[in-house]
């Protein structure tokens, strides 16, 4: 399997290595679908050079990033774009072997069910999947991470989303807990991250094989382990940031503005033209809705999958990539990059087609709109505010439809393939 | 002079209505002069500098408040001790001046509404003493001085030292703000003319009349109050307030064509009399470049003449003392007459040495560069400038896109002091030092970026563009002429203005275009709409996940009782067989 792998490795360096020589850079840098105020490059080359001026970067509103972020491009700025390669390259590794990991984990249950086969129904055997199938999986995922429009976007952009999405990546697929450290660091960069605590300790519980059971100790002493670990590194993190500045400020220019949302630059999210038209009166109160809205489907979302702690992760990367307050195309290549994994699915799948055909649109739109609006002036604003809309609600669709799609195959799983009604006719099935 | 004691009651509780107590005074402390200067410009405008000072030895900052004002206007002195200010200067424009086309102006004033104060260091703080101040001042001068507040008040590192008597200069207590989109009309003339002492009843107030004023290429008023010093030693120190209205009359609106100008044509009154409180009343007429009166005549002709070194260049002047009563002659009435003697053949006017633009490059509503470009016109020498900019929040500045050249070579600024903007509380404040070549041009470009405002933030005509101030460009620029150091010695007002601290330069301020940038705008109508469509997307959201969370899947049993009860009711009316 290495020798496809390079070969993908090989292809994805040379397509970003040649747009970086082109002129199209530039223009892809200033592209308000790809960079964000949190993850712009030129944002990082200002903050850099207010610090060379001998002003604190977080004195003004320009850069938002974190001090770590300052250390890394003080030293590396002249090497940027092979930081920024390397880190897709790295993710890409991460993925595939998280994946190859996570199926040798799937085999390993099936065979060991399929031992038991009178658990299953005999009609669904065709629902399990066998080995050879998923050879070639772990390799579809590593290519739909680098060859991924949105990923080469963004990595040409010189956005630092794709420094984000390395440790989201890696953080959950290991299988020692002191990989925490890694969620913590995707966590300091950006919130959001937070949320994939619950599907990172369920993903490790399953793996050293602990109950997840309130009520055992051992869930709770686990459970604790993780945290003290995961808070503790966080903790260090951020006094290591006050000591390399010197200063609390980066708090409220980093965390603040991700949370109170005071720039409203157009991006591909759902929080800019909603806070710009907003009336004074209520802006806290949607404000507090709308972070909300990010975390609070992380509960019931592992209660209902706590046995399959990876497509749990799926789901809460979907969550935050759609209603996070700056999202860009490298946060939503990071969820797509998983749908290989979840192909067996296809069947069951309702709006597929609807979807990417919207998502295309709308990706083809995007510009078109946009260059309408601020360049050529013949459309306002509520032209590029409804193709954003339709993205999301086209995004809301796919995670919904593979959410859908998994919890049919359980349910097969659990009570055959083809269900008949009591009369003998062929049953329909509906959510009740 | 004697005043009278107010009714007094003696001992013996007689009246002393019908005796009047006369008791010498004491020598008034303050003195008022007044100044008109007329200087005709090379594209045939007129340019006219009104000068009203008034000086008076107190002292403001003392316990007792000081509560027996003579000539020194009330409401201005209680402002000083009120908000204990050491220099208040403030100006009100319309228009911008042409420095290309008409020299350099006595008093430079950028377009729209300018405040700087330097507070005492006694204040503590400084912001809320600002704060009640423009309200204070928007009183005074009916003008939306409130509209001042921390998004366009900035502190100028460098620029805008003071003016007056100068101890120490502790940046903090300097506060400089701006209003470009200010308009100035009567009721911002009405109340500037009512602080004057003899109002607009008497001396040369009489011919500011607002219809002559506001027709004008340019309109200034100004109020300067700075503290200076009476003698050479500084032993003695007083107060001085300064009222200064330029205008430039244009040729061509004035109609008729022909090239005269009189007093009755500009200001549409004539002078009947001095201000009998001003210790001094003069008329000065430019006429330096009309040695022999082979250009221009001037009718009452006067045998007063004056020369001063203003602006670097020595000018002669045909002085009018409106003091002496010949001066009026036979007809009670002065109306100066300058008519020209043919068109052709002008002289070439003194070039200004130092002149700046600035304007905006680029397209689209997303990014822009502000180009300011600063010419250097003397032949061989070179002198630094002080440029300050300050941008509104909603601009968003790069500085690493900073560059400075000149002649078409990187020209690095030896001093800059940058403080970036904080949204909605503070714009941004860019001063450099930067050393302008001999005869050359130099260009400063700094890329910026257009911020998308809430719906409520934009002015009721948004597409009209958001104004940013015009830069201020302080310079000394070198002088071909001596200027006189002494500051005692008798000048006219309107060359004494800036000190001058050495003789081979002299300070001169220059105020570019202000400029006026598009920024993106939501639609206005559409909040409700907005707010709903984007709930809608996130209940879609909730929903979908809701639904697949709290349900499962289950056998549909179909039932439809009702449904079939309604078919065999219509079936039986009907005569069919009924369902099953």
């Amino acid at each position: 399997m290495a020798a496809p792998l390079t070969l993908l490795l090989v292809v994805a360096v040379t397509i970003r290595a040649a747009l970086y020589r082109s002129s199209l850079a530039e223009v892809i840098a200033e592209r308000v679908e790809v960079v964000s105020p949190i993850t712009a490059w030129k944002r990082v080359i200002e903050g850099l050079a207010l610090l060379d001026l001998g002003v604190s970067p977080y004195s003004g509103d320009v850069f938002h990033e974190t001090p770590l972020v300052i250390y890394l491009f003080h030293f590396l700025v002249d090497y940027a774009e092979i930081t920024f390669m390397l880190a897709d390259v790295i993710s890409a590794i991460a993925l595939y072997l998280a994946v190859k990991e996570y199926n040798k984990q799937v085999v390993r249950k099936k065979q060991k069910f399929a031992l038991e086969a009178d658990r299953y129904p005999q009609d669904c055997l065709e629902l399990i999947r066998s080995p050879k199938e998923m050879l070639y999986i772990p390799l579809k995922v590593a290519m739909f991470y680098l060859l991924n429009p949105f990923t080469i976007l963004s990595c040409v952009a010189k956005s630092t989303c794709g420094l984000n999405n390395a440790p989201q990546i890696i953080t959950p697929h290991c299988f020692k807990i002191s990989f925490a450290v890694f969620l913590c660091l995707a966590t300091y960069q950006s919130i959001y991250p937070l949320t994939l605590c619950a599907p990172a300790m369920l993903y490790l519980m399953q793996r050293q094989y602990i109950p997840v059971n309130y009520r055992r100790a051992s869930f709770w002493w686990f459970v604790v382990q993780y945290l003290f670990m995961y808070l503790g590194s966080l903790f260090v993190l951020i006094c290591l940031s006050f000591f390399l500045l010197g200063s609390w400020d980066y708090l409220p220019s980093v965390y603040g503005f991700i949370l109170s949302v005071p720039d409203l630059t157009p991006n591909i999210g759902l929080f800019w033209y909603f806070f710009a038209e907003m009336f004074e009166h209520f802006r806290l109160f949607f404000l507090c809705v709308f972070q909300i809205n990010v975390f609070f489907y992380t509960v019931p979302l592992s209660i209902k999958l706590k046995d399959h702690p990876v497509f749990l992760m799926f789901m809460q990367l979907a969550v935050i990539s759609i209603f996070k307050s700056y999202p860009t195309v490298g946060d939503i290549a990071l969820y797509m990059a998983l749908l290989p994994v979840w192909s067996h699915l296809h069947r069951f799948l309702r709006n597929i087609f609807l979807v990417s055909c919207v998502l295309l649109a709308c990706s083809v739109l995007f510009p078109v709109l946009w260059h309408l609006w601020i360049y050529a002036g013949s459309a306002n604003s509520n032209f590029y505010y409804a193709i954003t809309l339709l993205f999301n609600v086209a995004q809301i669709l796919l995670v919904s439809d593979y959410f859908y799609a998994f919890l049919r195959r359980e349910h097969h799983l659990i009570h055959g393939l083809y269900l008949k009604k009591k009369d003998g006719s062929e049953a329909t099935l509906v959510l009740k | 002079t004697f005043y009278i004691e107010p009714l007094k009651i003696n001992k013996l509780g007689v009246r002393a209505s019908d005796t009047f107590v006369l008791t010498p005074t004491p020598q008034p402390k303050d003195d008022f002069q007044e100044e008109l200067v007329i200087r005709p410009l090379h594209s045939g405008d007129i340019y006219a500098s009104f000068q009203f000072r008034t000086l008076w030895e107190t002292d403001f900052m003392r316990e007792n408040k000081v509560s027996h004002y003579r000539l020194f206007p009330k409401s201005l002195g209680q402002v000083i001790s009120k908000f204990s200010v050491r220099e208040l200067h403030i100006s009100f424009t319309q228009g911008y001046w042409r420095t290309m086309q008409w020299g350099q102006p006595f008093l430079p004033s950028p377009p729209g509404a300018e405040l700087w104060v330097w507070f005492q260091d006694s204040v503590t703080d400084v912001d809320a003493a600002w704060k009640e101040l423009t309200n204070v001042l928007s009183g005074i001068f009916c003008a939306s001085l409130n509209f001042i507040d921390s998004t366009n008040t900035v502190q100028p590192s460098a620029s805008f030292k003071p003016l007056g008597i100068v101890n120490e200069t502790d940046h903090r207590f300097l506060r400089y703000a701006t209003l470009p989109r200010e308009i100035v009309c009567t009721e911002n003339l009405t109340p500037w003319k009512k602080l004057l002492p003899c109002g607009s009843k008497a001396g040369l107030a009489v011919l500011l009349k607002s219809e002559k004023l506001f027709h004008s290429s340019f309109f200034s008023q100004t109020v300067h109050i700075r503290p200076v010093c009476q003698d050479r030693e500084c032993k003695t120190t007083s107060w001085e307030l300064r009222q200064t209205l330029n205008v430039v009359f244009d040729l061509h609106t004035s109609g008729q064509g022909k090239r005269e100008w009189s007093l009755f044509k500009m200001f549409s009154r004539t002078l009947t009399e001095a201000c009998p409180l001003a210790s001094s009343s003069k008329i000065y007429i430019d006429v330096t470049d009309n040695p022999q009166e082979e250009y221009f005549e001037l009718s009452p002709a006067t045998p007063l003449l004056s020369q001063a070194v203003v602006l670097g260049d020595r000018r002669t002047f045909s002085v009018y003392d409106l003091t002496q009563q010949v001066t009026f002659g036979t007809v009670r009435s002065l109306n100066l007459l300058i008519r020209w003697k043919s068109t052709e053949g002008e002289c070439s006017m003194l070039r200004p040495l130092l002149h700046a633009e600035r304007y905006v490059a680029g397209y689209g509503l997303q990014t822009g560069e502000i180009h300011t470009v600063m010419y250097n016109n003397h032949p061989f020498r070179s002198f630094p400038v002080l440029l300050l900019d300050s941008v509104p929040w909603y601009l968003r500045l790069y500085i690493h896109t900073l560059t400075v050249t000149s002649k078409g070579k990187d020209n690095t600024p030896s001093y800059i002091h940058y403080q970036p903007s904080k949204d909605r509380m503070r714009p941004h404040l860019l001063e450099m030092l930067v050393q302008l070549p001999p005869h050359s041009v130099t260009e400063v470009t700094v890329q910026f970026e257009r911020a998308l405002l809430k719906w409520t933030e934009y002015t009721p005509d948004p597409n009209h563009g958001f104004y940013v101030g015009s830069s201020v460009i302080s310079a000394l620029v070198p002088s071909s002429v001596a200027m006189d150091t002494n500051i005692t010695q008798e000048q006219p007002l309107f060359s004494s203005f800036f000190p001058c601290k050495e003789e081979s330069s002299y300070f001169v301020r220059v105020y570019t275009e202000p400029l006026l940038v598009n920024l993106p705008t939501p639609d206005f109508s559409m909040p409700y709409n907005v707010i709903c469509l984007t709930c809608t997307v996130v209940a879609v959201g909730y929903g979908s996940l809701y639904n697949l969370l709290t349900r499962s899947f289950q056998i549909e049993e179909p039932n439809p009782r009702l449904a079939k009860k309604i078919a065999n009711f219509i079936r039986r009316i009907r005569g069919v067989p009924l369902l099953s």
